[in-house]
C-alpha cells in the first residue's frame, strides 16, 4: 500500500539565516522557470543561450559572494545554495556563472589593484564583460606547473604573450580573458606564474571554439591562442605570484561545485522519485521493487549527507576557517556521488532515462565533465591522501 | 504616489499538506510557507506605478514573527518601507484583516491600496472589498491592467469578467486587489535581498490600531477531500460509450 512520499528526510531550511533561505527560494523561483524549460533544446543543438546573460545579471548571480562594486555580496552558504540551484537544472549553466564569478571576477578582486577592479567588476556583474580563465594547456592539465604559455617583459615595461590554452569555457565569447603565463623575473632564476588581463581586439589573441562536445553541451568552450600578444604592464594582475595564483582560484570555483553537484544529485534523483512512483510494471510501481526502493534510498541518503558536508564547510568559510584540501574532499566526493546519482537514475528510468525531455541523461554527460575539470578526481584523491599520508605521490 | 500593498504568508500550494486529527487546522510541522501569488502580483503593480509615478511603496502584512522572512522578500522585490501587524491566522478573519488594514490606511492615507484579489489559503476573497467599504473608498476588484489617469488622481483598472474586459475608473484613494494576469512578479535579486535585512520592519498591535478583536467568523472543522475513486477500465470505445452513457449519464 502507498502512503505519504517525503523526498527528502533531512531539511537544512532550519539551519539557514533569513536572507539564506530568501536567496535559496529566489534562485530556485528563477532557475525552475526561466532555466528549466529551455535547457533540454540549447543542450541538444549545443548552444548556450546567451540571451541569459542579462537575467543572470539582473538576478545578480555574477559575482554573488564579492562584496562591493555592484555585486550581492553573499556569504559562503547563500552562495552556495545559488550554485546547487543552477546546478540542479545543467551544470553548463552553472558553469558560466562559476567561470565568471570564481575564475575571473574573484582573482581581480583578490589580485588586482584599484583601478583594475573599477574597470571589470561592475561590467562584469552588469554581464556587459564576460570573462574566462586559462591555465589548461594542450601540454598541461593536471600538471600546470609544465605549462609554456609565457611573457616576455620588453624594455618598455610592455610584456609579450606567448601560447595556447585549451578547454576554456566561455573563451569564444570573452571580452577580458585571465591567463596564466610564465615569466622571466630579473634577479630570479626560474620563471614565475603570473596573470594577465588580455583583452578582446588586443592583436594576435584568439579564441577559437571547440566543436564536438558530447558533455556540457549548453556551455561554449574553446581555445586561447596567443601570438605576440603584447599588453601593458597594467593588465597585469599584482597581487599574486606563482602557482598558488590560479589555484586559489580553483578552490573558489571548486566550493561553488561541491554545492552544484549537490543540486545536479537532487535534480535526478527527484525525477526518478516521481519516475519510479508513476511507471508501472508487473501491476506495481517501480518504487513498490525492493530493488529499486534500494536505489533511491543509496541515492537519497548520499545526498543528504552531501548536503551536510557542503553545509558544514561553507559555514567554515564563513568563518575563514576552510582549508583547499578540504576543499578537495568537497569537490571529489560530491561529483562522485552526483555522477553515482546520475548513472542510478538513468538506470531507473529505463527507455527513457535517455532521452533528453527526462532531464536525466544530460545531467549524467555533464558531469563527466565535472568530474574531470577543476581539478580531476584523482588528483584531489592525492591532495588529500598527501595531507593524510604526508607522502606525496603525485610524481 | 503612496501606495500600500499587501502580502501574506500561505502554505505552499505545492505541498500536501496535513490536517490535525481533531480537524481543528492544519498541521503545521513540515508546512513549508510561501508568499500569497496573488499579493506578489500586488507588489509587482506597486513597484512598477511607483517607479513610473514616483513616490513609495509600503508594504504590510498581519502575521506572527515568522512572517518577516515574506515581507522581507517583499522589500527584496523593491518596496520602501515595511509594516507587520502582529497576529496569528487563528485569531483572524477577513472582517478583522479588513479593518486593522483599514486602520493602517487612515493613519498612513496612500493613494492607492493594492491587495492580492485573495489568499491561496482561505480562498475567502472578501478583504479588499470589505476594507474598500470600511474606508468609503472606491474599489477595482480583480485588476487585469492599472494605468494612472488625470495626472495621478485616478486610475483606470481593467478587470477580466465572464467574456471579456470591464475597464472602471476609480478616483484616489483608492483599492485595487490584483489578479493573476496583472503582471509577471518579478524575482528578488541577490544583491536586493542582502539590502533588504537592513531594512528594519516596523511592528504594531491590533490593540496599537485601536481595533477590536472579536470575530465574525469562526470556523469549525476542517476536512480532507475525500480521496480519489480509482479509475474504471474500458475494453473499447463502444464499451466507453455505452458507459459514459449508462453509468456517467454525460451522453
Ligand atoms: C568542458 C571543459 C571545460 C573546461 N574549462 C576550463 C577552463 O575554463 N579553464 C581551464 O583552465 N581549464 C578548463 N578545463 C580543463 C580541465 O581543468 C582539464 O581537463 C583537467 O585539469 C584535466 O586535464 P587534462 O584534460 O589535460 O587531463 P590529464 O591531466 O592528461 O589527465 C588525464 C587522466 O590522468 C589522470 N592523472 C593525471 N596525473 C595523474 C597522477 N599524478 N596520478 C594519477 N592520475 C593522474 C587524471 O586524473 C585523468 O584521469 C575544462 C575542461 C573541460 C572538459
Amino acid at each position: 500500500m502507498a502512503s505519504a512520499s517525503q523526498p527528502y528526510l533531512l531539511d537544512i531550511t532550519p539551519e539557514l539565516a533569513e536572507e539564506e533561505r530568501l536567496v535559496h527560494a529566489s534562485a530556485a523561483d528563477f532557475c525552475r522557470s526561466r532555466l528549466l524549460p529551455i535547457i533540454a533544446e540549447h543542450y541538444e543543438a549545443g548552444t548556450f543561450p546567451r540571451d541569459l546573460i542579462v537575467e543572470f545579471a539582473r538576478m545578480g548571480f555574477l559575482g554573488a559572494p564579492l562584496e562591493g562594486y555592484g555585486c550581492a555580496g553573499l556569504n559562503p552558504v547563500a552562495y552556495g545554495l545559488t550554485m546547487l540551484e543552477l546546478e540542479k537544472v545543467d551544470s553548463g549553466l552553472r558553469s558560466f556563472c562559476s567561470v565568471q564569478t570564481a575564475l575571473v571576477m574573484w582573482p581581480i578582486f583578490a589580485y588586482g589593484d584599484e583601478t583594475q577592479k573599477q574597470r571589470w567588476l561592475p561590467a562584469m556583474a552588469r554581464g556587459e564583460a564576460i570573462g574566462c580563465f586559462g591555465l589548461t594547456e594542450p601540454g598541461s592539465g593536471s600538471d600546470p606547473g609544465s605549462m609554456r604559455t609565457n611573457a616576455r617583459r620588453e624594455p618598455n615595461g610592455d610584456y609579450v604573450l606567448n601560447g595556447e590554452k585549451m578547454w576554456i569555457t566561455n573563451s569564444p565569447i570573452a571580452d577580458v580573458a585571465v591567463v596564466w603565463a610564465k615569466v622571466v623575473e630579473e634577479g630570479r632564476p626560474d620563471p614565475v606564474v603570473r596573470g594577465f588581463l588580455v583583452e578582446r581586439g588586443m592583436q594576435g589573441f584568439s579564441t577559437p571554439e571547440i566543436h564536438g562536445k558530447l558533455s556540457l553541451r549548453a556551455s561554449i568552450t574553446g581555445s586561447i591562442v596567443l601570438e605576440d600578444v603584447r599588453v601593458p604592464a597594467s593588465s597585469m594582475l599584482p597581487g599574486v605570484s606563482g602557482l598558488k595564483g590560479p589555484l586559489g582560484c580553483l578552490t573558489q570555483a571548486r566550493y561553488g561545485i561541491g554545492w552544484g553537484a549537490v543540486g545536479a544529485a537532487m535534480g535526478v534523483y527527484e525525477r526518478a522519485l516521481e519516475y519510479s512512483k508513476d511507471r508501472k510494471q508487473f501491476n506495481r510501481p517501480l518504487a513498490g521493487f525492493q530493488l529499486t526502493q534500494q536505489k533511491l534510498v543509496e541515492m537519497h541518503n548520499a545526498i543528504g549527507k552531501s548536503l551536510l558536508l557542503a553545509l558544514h564547510f561553507g559555514r567554515l568559510k564563513q568563518r575563514g576557517k576552510l582549508t583547499s584540501t578540504q576543499v578537495s574532499w568537497l569537490k571529489r566526493d560530491n561529483v562522485a556521488m552526483a555522477l553515482d546519482c546520475a548513472r542510478t537514475a538513468r538506470s531507473i528510468l529505463g527507455g527513457n532515462g535517455i532521452m533528453g525531455e527526462f532531464h536525466v541523461m544530460r545531467h549524467l554527460c555533464n558531469l563527466e565533465t565535472v568530474y574531470t575539470y577543476e581539478g580531476t578526481h584523482e588528483v584531489h584523491t592525492l591532495a588529500i591522501g598527501r595531507a593524510i599520508t604526508g607522502e606525496d605521490a603525485f610524481t | 504616489m503612496k501606495i500600500l500593498v499587501t502580502t501574506k504568508r500561505v502554505t505552499d500550494p505545492g505541498t500536501k499538506i496535513k490536517l490535525k486529527a481533531d480537524g481543528s487546522g492544519i498541521a503545521a510541522d513540515g508546512v513549508e510557507f510561501k508568499p500569497n501569488p496573488f499579493c506578489e502580483n500586488a507588489i509587482e503593480a506597486a513597484i512598477s506605478l511607483r517607479d513610473q509615478h514616483g513616490g513609495e511603496v509600503i508594504v504590510v502584512s498581519i502575521g506572527p514573527d515568522e512572517a518577516d522572512q515574506t515581507i522581507r522578500s517583499a522589500v527584496a522585490m523593491g518596496c520602501n518601507r515595511a509594516i507587520r501587524i502582529d497576529g496569528n491566522d487563528g485569531g483572524l478573519d477577513g472582517d478583522l484583516v479588513a479593518r486593522a488594514l483599514a486602520k493602517l490606511a487612515e493613519s498612513e492615507q496612500p493613494d492607492v491600496f493594492i491587495l492580492g484579489k485573495q489568499a491561496v489559503d482561505g480562498d475567502s476573497n472578501q478583504v479588499g472589498q470589505l476594507m474598500a467599504e470600511y474606508l468609503g473608498w472606491p474599489q477595482a476588484t480583480f485588476a487585469s491592467a492599472i494605468t494612472v489617469t488625470n495626472g495621478g488622481k485616478s486610475a483606470q483598472v481593467a478587470r477580466e469578467v465572464d467574456g471579456g474586459i470591464e475597464t472602471v475608473e476609480v478616483d484616489f484613494p483608492a483599492v485595487i486587489t490584483a489578479d493573476l494576469r496583472l503582471n509577471e512578479p518579478r524575482f528578488a535579486s541577490l544583491p536586493n535581498i542582502m539590502k533588504a535585512k537592513r531594512t528594519a520592519i516596523e511592528v504594531k498591535t491590533l490593540a496599537d490600531l485601536g481595533v477590536e478583536t472579536t470575530l465574525k467568523v469562526r470556523t469549525t472543522r476542517f476536512e480532507a477531500p475525500p480521496g480519489r475513486q480509482a479509475g474504471k477500465k474500458v475494453a473499447d470505445v463502444a464499451d466507453l460509450v455505452q458507459k459514459l452513457r449508462n453509468e456517467a449519464k454525460v451522453l
